[in-house]
Order: structure tokens, then sequence, then C-alpha cells
């Protein structure tokens, strides 16, 4: 049970700006995602909330009450790094009870915890080995039993699957939701993976440069981004972006934004641009149509895989509906569309 | 063709083969034979070293050359010795392991005022060993009362950069990510330390004691000069306190009885501590 609030939180490293003044409110049980590109200062914001690292201005609360000043020990926290940070000379069941035993909880209890928490992630099995003797899955795994035995008020994530292969992420990405929602426990969990945000968060942070650029819930951002970054980041294959001379009715100087799956293709001189297909590439359930526009602008059109593709070379018009294209001011940020 | 050549290559290697090994063997029988030699003296009467031919093979009197040697050696009994010895190694050996972790884990994880002075005082030790400090470092043990002692054997040789350079190194191949973990699990600092980063350095540590056991084992020189009451000789200085000076006779025997017991304790310690050694490297884990 908590609830999590950052009020302008920044931190610089030395002269260097990181984040530029952070403000969320988390409430009790939400699963919250901090994604953006590498560098954007995601692992610095989460390790701030961790207590490990220090906050420059701003202020971190938890269940209403300050602990910039607190030791992470002492904020009930929980985290789960990237590459696992399992004690490789403990045995599994060391490493999930070595925070009881350090708060000297009674050993039955410590077992107790140690063997529910096992039992819920499937490594019953696995108790009395060592990390090392573990798949990276498993290892995955531990980790997060680890978090778990402690019944911390929130859990942190820092890239917790991206030392997976590509099937084993996207399991583990359904037993984390599926984990968080039976326990209920409030979670910061940061990535770099698009899709991962999308699926996990109950509300999602767009960092860009140690600037929280746009916080809501998953459809929400993807549907309505307030910055050209967003609309860039959120959404696979990223959305097209033109200068407004090229396209007609666009209010000039801004940056206009087109999905490609809100585009279609038609014939030449019925389209609100015009190019040539560069090449396809087909998907199976969906193709994604690449383009050369006239003004020499790359664009993509992605259309059901059903459809018959257009060959390399073939002279097209792109279509789409007013009310899906999107303006970017020159300071990136999106202007209403009268 | 290329197949002919392959075989010369191989037939050529396996030739090869043969010949290291018999060099091999001719330079083990060569080191070998000085401490054969003295370990047929330390079996054999003090007559028998000393009129030529000298023998090749092992004699009877080993129970009472070795007995002698223990109980009653020629200033002190050798296992007085021996025992002396042994506390100096263990004391230099564990006492330095002690002092570099906690001086090496103090630079690595701590950023404290003066880090950079104190890493490179540190440093700076390296070029002063015993040897080259000696003279100072008689005074001070002197000053305090500690000449024929077991702590004036000890301390003044356990500074040492050497170790705390190691383990520095192993610290830093160990990621942060782990005091993360210990630091949200908890764990205070000593904790950390005791918990985790001791146990990821044991094979360092055995690895560690083999060289310093020996290095303490094999000291000469200072012991020489702080110890004037011989039941405080070590064992390795004790030998040369055997031989006689004026017209005394050398009782041989006894001499190279001795000499192969202070063999021993290093050999016990490298085979003992090897297993432990591959036992570290099979199980490599970080
Ligand atoms: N300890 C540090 N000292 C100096 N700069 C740092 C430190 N940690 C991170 N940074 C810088 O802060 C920025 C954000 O880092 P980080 O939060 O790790 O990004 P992300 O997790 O989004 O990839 C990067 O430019 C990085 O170089
Ligand atoms: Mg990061």
């Amino acid at each position: 049970m908590a609830t999590v609030k950052l009020s302008n939180l920044k931190k610089s490293f030395g002269k260097t700006d990181v984040i530029h003044g952070v403000d969320i409110d988390i409430s009790d049980g939400e699963f919250i995602v901090i994604v953006g590109p590498s560098g954007c200062g995601k692992s610095t914001l989460l390790r701030m909330v961790a207590g490990l690292e220090t906050v420059t201005s701003g202020e971190v609360q938890i269940n209403g009450a300050g602990v910039n000043e607190m030791e992470p020990m002492d904020r009930n926290i929980a985290m789960v790094f990237q590459n696992y940070a399992l004690y490789p000379h403990m045995k599994v069941f060391d490493n999930m009870a070595y925070g009881l035993k350090i708060a000297k909880t009674p050993k039955a209890e410590i077992a107790e915890r140690v063997q529910s928490a096992a039992k819920l992630l499937q490594l019953e099995e696995y108790l009395m080995r060592k990390p090392r003797e573990l798949s990276g899955g498993q290892r995955q795994r531990v980790a997060m039993g680890r978090a778990i035995v402690r019944k911390p008020d929130v859990f942190l994530f820092d890239e917790p699957l991206s030392n997976l292969d590509a099937k084993l992420r996207v399991q583990m990405r359904l037993e984390i939701k599926q984990l968080q929602r039976s326990l209920g426990v409030t979670s910061l969990y940061v990535t770099h993976d698009q899709v991962e945000a999308m699926t996990l968060a109950d509300r999602m942070i767009v960092m860009n440069g140690g600037i929280a650029d746009q916080i809501g819930a998953p459809l929400e951002v993807y549907a309505n981004p307030q910055t050209e970054f967003v609309a860039g980041f959120i959404g696979s294959p990223a959305t097209n972006f033109l200068p407004a001379a090229l396209v007609s009715g666009a209010p000039a100087g801004t940056t206009v934004g087109v999905r490609p799956e809100h585009a279609t293709l038609t014939t030449p001189d019925h389209g609100l641009v015009e190019g040539q297909v560069s090449y396809s590439e087909a998907l199976g359930s969906e193709t994604l149509v690449h383009l050369r526009l006239s003004s020499d602008a790359a664009f993509t059109v992605r259309q059901n895989g059903m459809e018959p593709a257009p060959e390399e070379g073939h002279a097209c018009g792109v279509l789409w509906n007013s009310s899906d294209q999107m303006h970017f001011g020159a300071d990136g940020r999106r202007i209403a569309t009268p | 063709m290329a197949g002919r050549e392959q075989h010369g290559m191989v037939q050529k290697r396996g030739v090869g083969h043969w010949f290291t090994h018999l060099g091999l063997i001719i330079g083990v029988l060569i080191i070998f034979f000085p401490i054969w030699l003295a370990f047929v003296a330390s079996t054999v009467t003090q007559p028998e070293i000393v009129h030529p031919p000298m023998p090749l093979w092992p004699g009877d009197q080993f129970f009472n050359n070795y007995r002698d040697a223990l109980v009653s050696g020629v200033n002190a009994p050798v296992a007085k010795m021996l025992l002396n010895s042994f506390v100096m190694a263990m004391g230099i050996a564990l006492g330095k392991i002690l002092i570099s972790l906690l001086s090496a884990f103090a630079i690595v994880y701590f950023r404290f005022p003066g880090r950079k002075v104190f890493f490179w005082l540190i440093f700076l030790t390296l070029m002063l060993p015993v040897e080259v400090r000696i003279v100072p470092t008689y005074e001070v043990v002197a000053g305090f009362g500690m000449l024929n002692s077991y702590s004036g054997l000890i301390f003044p040789l356990i500074a040492s950069a050497t170790a705390t350079f190691l383990f520095r190194q192993f610290f830093m191949t160990v990621p942060d990510e782990l005091a993360e973990a210990a630091r949200v699990d908890g764990a205070r600092p000593m904790r950390f330390f005791w918990d985790i980063l001791l146990p990821m350095s044991r094979t360092n540590i055995a690895a560690l004691f083999v060289i310093l056991f020996i290095y303490g084992w094999n000291q000469y020189l200072w012991p020489l000069l702080i110890t004037t009451d011989p039941s405080m000789n070590t064992i390795v200085m004790g030998i040369k306190q055997m031989f006689p000076s004026g017209d005394d006779i050398a009782d041989w025997p006894v001499i190279m009885a001795t000499s192969i017991l202070a063999m021993l304790p290093p050999i016990i310690v490298v085979i003992s501590m090897q297993k432990l050694f591959i036992r570290g490297l099979v199980d490599s884990e970080k």
C-alpha cells in the first residue's frame, strides 16, 4: 500500500543537468513505466526514487513522507536490476532471504516467505542452486523473488528484461504484469522498449533528454502525443514527419506528423503527397511500404498484409484523414489543430 | 601433399614432446639432488658424513637425528623454531590479507577526502621493502620494546601495497549493481564486506595466503636482527645460527634434519591450498 510523489525532481552530476524537473503523483498499486531512448535519464530517475542516487533538488515522497535523506533500506522499496545482481556465492534461497536476514526476520518466517515466493515464480526446485547454475530467465525470476519476499511498498525495475532473448522477454513481460496485478504493489519500471511500455503500463512517463515529455495512459499517449518526440518514439513504425510546406492546408512553419497506419496509398495525383515506392517489407500480417516523396522526404505507409504490395519504383499518391494529421511547432510541442 | 606435411608435423611434435620431457626430468633431478643429499645426510651419523665418500643412500639414523633436532637442536629445540616461524608466517600472511582487504575496500567503495593521497601513499610503500627501511624500523621496534617478540617479528612486515593492489583490482571487477543490491537489501557497508565481498574474494585470498606464507616463512634478515634470544629464532635464520663458531664441530645430521624440516611447512601449505585454488578456478564465479 503506497503512493509515490515526485515534485520538481532534478538531478545534476557536477555541472551536467541530467533530470530537469519531473512531477508525477503515483497512486497506490499503479504500474508506471518510464520509457525513453538510452541516456535520457530513466535510470537516474529510478535510482533517485530508490535512494541509490542523491536528489539535487525537488522531493521524493513515499506515502506522503519525504524520503530524500533516507537510505534505500529505510524506504521499503525493492529493486530488480538489469544484470540481476544476484549474489554469486549464495544459493537461490539465501539470495532471496538475504534482505530478511538482515532485517532479523525470524527463521521460520523467512523460510515460509521464500517458499511462497518460489512457488509463485516456479523456482521451488532451484532453491538450493547457485545463480550460475540457472538460465537467464530463472535468474531473472530469482531477482524478482528477492524483491517479492521483502513485501516492499514499491517495486523498482531497471530494464529487467533487456538481457533476455526475444521470446523469453515476451513471456516474462506477461509474468511481471500478472504478478504486479495480483500483488497490487506500486511499481516503477524503466525500459527503452516502447512495446514493453505500451503493454505493461497503467501510465507511462516518456522521457526525452531529462524531461518528462508526456505522462499518460499508453493508448492516450499513442493517440494524443504532446510533442514531436513522443509521436516519433511511441508507435512502430515511427510517425512520418513532413514540413508544413509539403502538405496543403497545414499551418505554416509547423511540422506535420502522420502515423504510417493512418496513411493509405492511392493513384498518383489523387494523394495529399506524391512519391515513388523505394521498397516494401512484407511482414505477413502487414506490409510496410517505404516511399521517397517528390520532395525527397521519406515516408512509410503501413497496409494490411492481404492488400497487394506495390512494386519498387511504382509512382503513387498518399492519403490520410485530416483528423489524423498532427501539427508540431518549432519547439516540438503539439499545436491544437483548428 | 598437405596431408604428408601435417603428418610430418605431428611426428615432429611427438619427438619434441619427448625431448621436452627429458629436459624437464633432467632439470628436476639437478634441482632435487642437493635436497636428496640433505635428506641422506639427515639419516646417517656424523662420522659417516665427514669421512669421504659422501653417502648417497639414506642410513638408519632417521628417527634419532630428527628427534635430536626437534627436542634439543643446537642452540634451541627445532620444534620451538618451527613454532616461531609458523607464528611469524601466519601472522604476516593473515595480517597482510586483513589489512589489504580493508584498505582496498576503503579505496574502492568510499569517496573520502584524501582518497587519492592515501592511494599514492600506499603505492609508495611498494618502493620501501624491509631491507631499505631496516635501520629506522629497528629503532622503532626496539623503542616499543618488541625485540625478541612475535609482535616485533610480525608487525613491521605487515604493511604491504602489493596485496592492496590485488584486492583493489579484484573489487573493481565486482559489478556496482551487486553493492547496490546489497544496499537495497539493507546491508551496511561492513555487512556487505563480510557477507558478499569476502566470500567472493576467497580464491584470491587463498592465492595470496600461499604467497605471503612463504614470504613470511623465508624471512631471514629481519628475524636475524631482532631475535637475540635463541628461543625466539625462526627456523630459516636458526639454521645459520647452528653453524659452529671457532673450533666447535658442526652437528651435520641435526643441521640437515633441520633443513629438511624447514622445507616441509611451505610444501604442505602449497599442496593443501592448491586444491582450494583449483576448486576456485573450476567454480569460477563473480
Ligand atoms: N554517475 C554519473 N556521473 C556522471 N554522469 C552520469 C552518471 N550516471 C549517469 N550519468 C549521465 O546521465 C545521463 C542519464 O543516464 P541514465 O539515467 O543512466 O540514462 P538511461 O538509463 O536513460 O539510459 C547520461 O548522459 C549519463 O552519461
Ligand atoms: Mg539505464
